[in-house]
């Protein structure tokens, strides 16, 4: 079912209609129906040109804290998909494209015809049993667009190019296994010819890789390791260790228990960022497997980290150990941002990574160097950051041992920060969704089974000591602290949106909020249907109106079949989101908003 | 060694208990028969072997099988994608709700060959008796009424309700709406 808002056309004043007609009839309180929109379509078709666009002033037609209040709902299209919607859309002037959750569906949208008419769609094959694998709160796969062309990767594995004018198939190849638990969590990044991507799948025990593929055929060009023989990981003559001991040979094998790096995880599920100018690219690397860390004694290289590689060969430049022996299913793949700024009054390349251990880190990206990691949530189980060495100050009351229980760990696995963050010139401020959540761990003994969960630990998730489970960080990136929060009642999962002088984000309980970027103030907020895991988009039309778009879709339909009287449930989030509503309605739907 | 005492204590303790009947060890006849079950065409329900009603539905009602069935639910990593049944990545299995039927069949099919949507199979894994004592245990969680014989604590963190004490089904969910 489609919305379209169309401007009603008096004589030659034009209206802005948004048309959220609540439909009744169809027993669905929170449908949406058209009311004259076959009309008010043939209005719009009879009119030459576009209308619209020669009578709105130009400066109304900017997305900004001024106008934003006059954004109003164009259209929805639904895909009755029922999975958790994590992949932003994508838009390139004329046309949107979106991509459903696993089992994947491929859209392509119109953007030229008032409610969005679908150009073409693809659905590539799928292996059903990947379903099972998808864990935690990672996504579901990605798509990037570069040159004319589409790259996807799906859940199950699958790495493909299409044509984005049509949809026609360039070149499809495996590059995940499922059976063994991997997949495919993000977008693939095209850079310089090449497309890079890395595996999920640190719960299942998979061991982690990034690989470069060649964009014209999909050939691969290289694929390097998170643990193992140095050669395998991209370690060598380039490589500048920077921490006591990581100049020792082997690392990868020699930091870890024998033969544990084999299912040692490490996966490389966040975004990958590429610097054209000094050809690295970086990357975070996911937890060590399995949870229990007795089972994984030693440092467990090169998990949990930052690594800077050489985008021709993969060769490792440098590495961060964040979380040295992770002891809490946190890993290093929250996504980060590379800015180019004055830090302390000299201008750096910097890289900023917003930690899942709830730090934000602002590194020299040249050089791998920590200059600042300042806590942004909560934290407890660390008492700040040793800037030489990189180790974080352990609380040894906040240890985890086999067949013990440890309480309140702040903060809680799957991490501090989950969603992309977002950052602003003009306001100097990051822009961080955070997650204040806590949790009980009881480390058990873990059994390697191909496919099955390598975790050995029982989570049970709850709320951070002060206000709500979630928290929008406007963070003073200069200063090391937040300039404000706006609270959250729901742990925040989806990336931030920061454009014009505003931050836009959505919420597990599928609000849409628009917040002036310098003070924090909510200036406009939209109700979704469906919990928003995904970061909204703004970009400018084909009519030259600025336009916003948000894929909702929560994934809690009934199809998901989650029972939270079990603390346990969702790898423990269960237990925070007792509260949370049901979607009314859990297909994922595209909510797309325009400025008069 | 103290094992006069014990000599001396043991016809006490057998006059003390009428213990349940614990099969330990299994006649290799009956393991093999065990596997005997038969299928509808669709994978879903079909006649469970004939020693199980034979043996008075051991692995429904035994205290001693269903205490084996949760700790092969530990041990073969089932906690991974259903968490302690609530779900995860796979489905919840204590809110009576189920996808492929709620009987024994139906459930023991599910573990022997798997199912399309990402359950793995355990055919290699689990021999057939571990695969009763695991049907015999999630029948249990997943059940409308709470039985006496299942589990009542956790040797783990509790997570939910106990086994025991925890009808499945607070409010059915619904049904997709297509
Ligand atoms: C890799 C993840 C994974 C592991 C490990 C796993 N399961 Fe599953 N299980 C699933 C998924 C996914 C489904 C849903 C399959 C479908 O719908 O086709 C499922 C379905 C089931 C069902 C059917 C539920 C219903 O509603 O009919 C049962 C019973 C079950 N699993 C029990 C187990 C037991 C017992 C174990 C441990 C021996 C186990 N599973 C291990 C992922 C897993």
């Amino acid at each position: 079912m489609r919305l379209a808002a169309l401007p009603a056309v008096v004589g030659h004043s034009i209206t802005p209609v948004a048309a959220a007609v609540v439909d009744r009839e169809l027993g669905q309180p929170w449908g949406f129906r058209v009311t004259g929109w076959a009309v008010a379509a043939l209005l719009a078709m009879a009119l030459p040109g576009n209308v619209g666009a020669a009578e709105v002033p130009p400066a109304e037609k900017e997305l900004t804290p001024a106008s934003v209040g006059q954004l109003r709902l164009a259209f929805t299209f639904r895909t009755h998909h029922p999975g958790p919607a994590t992949q932003a859309p994508l838009a390139d002037g004329k046309t949107l494209f979106l991509l459903t959750p696993f089992p994947h569906t491929l859209y392509a949208l119109d953007l030229a015809t008032p409610d969005a008419t679908v150009r073409w769609r693809y659905t590539p094959e799928a292996d059903g049993t990947a379903r099972g694998r998808s864990c935690c709160g990672e996504g579901q796969g990605g798509m990037s667009l570069e040159g004319g062309r589409l790259y996807v990767n799906t859940l199950d594995g699958r790495t493909l190019a299409l044509d984005a004018a049509n949809g026609a198939p360039a070149w499809e190849v495996r590059t995940a296994d499922p059976s063994s638990g991997e997949s495919l969590a993000s977008a693939p990044l095209p850079a310089g010819g090449k497309l890079l991507l890395g595996n999920a799948g640190d719960r299942f025990g998979v061991r982690g890789w990034i690989a470069a593929l060649d964009a014209g055929t999909g050939r691969r060009l290289w694929r390097l390791h998170s643990t193992g023989e140095d050669a395998e990981v991209g370690i060598g003559a380039g490589f500048r260790p920077l921490y006591p001991g990581d100049d020792r040979a082997d690392r990868g094998v020699a930091s870890w228990p024998p033969s544990a790096w084999q299912q040692g995880g490490g996966g490389v599920s966040g975004p990958i960022l590429w610097d054209a100018g000094s050809g690295l690219v970086f990357h975070g690397t996911g937890h060590p497997a399995p949870l229990v860390p007795d089972q994984r004694q030693g440092d467990n290289r090169w998990t949990s980290g930052l690594f800077a590689r050489e985008l021709e060969t993969g060769r490792a430049r440098w590495f961060d150990p964040l979380n040295s022996h992770d002891l809490y299913g946190l890993g290093a793949t929250a996504s980060s941002l590379l800015l180019d700024r004055d830090w302390r009054g000299a201008p750096r390349r910097l890289l900023v990574h917003p930690d899942a251990n709830g730090h934000v880190y602002v590194l020299d990206r040249g050089t791998g160097e920590i200059l600042s990691a300042e806590p942004f949530v909560p934290v407890n189980a660390t008492a700040g950051v040793d800037l030489a060495t990189g180790a974080l100050r352990r609380d040894e009351s906040k240890a985890v041992r086999r067949g013990r229980m440890t309480r309140d760990i702040c903060p809680a696995s799957p991490g501090a920060v989950t969603g992309a963050s977002a950052f602003l010139p003009e306001t100097g401020l990051l822009y961080i969704p955070s997650r204040r959540l806590c949790m009980d761990m009881e480390a058990r003994n873990a059994n390697y089974i191909r496919g099955t969960g390598f975790t050995g630990a029982n989570l049970r998730l709850r709320p951070a000591d002060g206000e709500g489970q979630g928290a929008l960080v406007g963070w003073d990136l200069e200063a090391g602290r937040p300039a404000w929060t706006v609270p959250e009642r729901f742990p925040l999962s989806g990336g931030v949106l920061a454009t014009g002088g505003l931050v836009v984000y959505g919420t597990l309980d599928g609000v849409l909020k628009a917040l002036d970027a310098r003070s924090g103030a909510v200036l406009w907020q939209f109700q979704a249907a469906s919990g928003i895991l995904s970061r909204p988009v703004a970009f400018r039309g084909p009519d030259g109106h600025a336009q916003l778009a948000v894929l909702a879709g929560s994934g809690d339909g009934p199809e998901a079949e989650i029972d939270r009287r079990d603390a346990s449930a969702e790898d423990g989030m269960g237990n925070v989101l007792r509260d949370l509503p049901r979607s009314p309605d859990p297909g994922v739907t595209l909510y797309m908003f325009r400025l008069p | 060694m103290r094992v006069i005492p014990a000599a001396l204590l043991l016809p006490l303790i057998l006059a003390g208990c009428k213990r349940e009947a614990r099969e330990t060890r299994l006649d290799p006849p009956v393991a093999e028969a065990l596997g005997g079950v038969r299928v509808m065409a669709n994978g879903i329900s079909g006649q469970p072997p004939m020693v199980n009603a034979a043996q008075g539905e051991p692995y429904r009602n035994n205290a001693y099988q269903l205490a084996q069935g949760k700790r092969l639910y530990e041990w073969f990593n089932c906690q991974g994608c259903h968490a302690d049944g609530g779900g995860a990545s796979g489905p919840a299995l204590m809110n009576g709700w189920w996808r492929y039927g709620p009987d024994a069949v139906s459930i023991f099919v599910t573990l022997r060959d798997g199912r399309p949507n990402g359950m793995p199979s355990f055919r290699d894994r689990l021999t057939t008796e571990q695969m009763w004592q695991l049907t015999g245990y999630l029948q249990n969680l997943g059940a409308t009424v709470a039985a006496t014989a299942a589990p009542s604590r956790n040797d783990a963190m509790q997570t939910r309700p106990a086994e025991n004490r925890a009808p499945a089904m607070g409010a059915l969910p619904v049904s997709p709406d297509r």
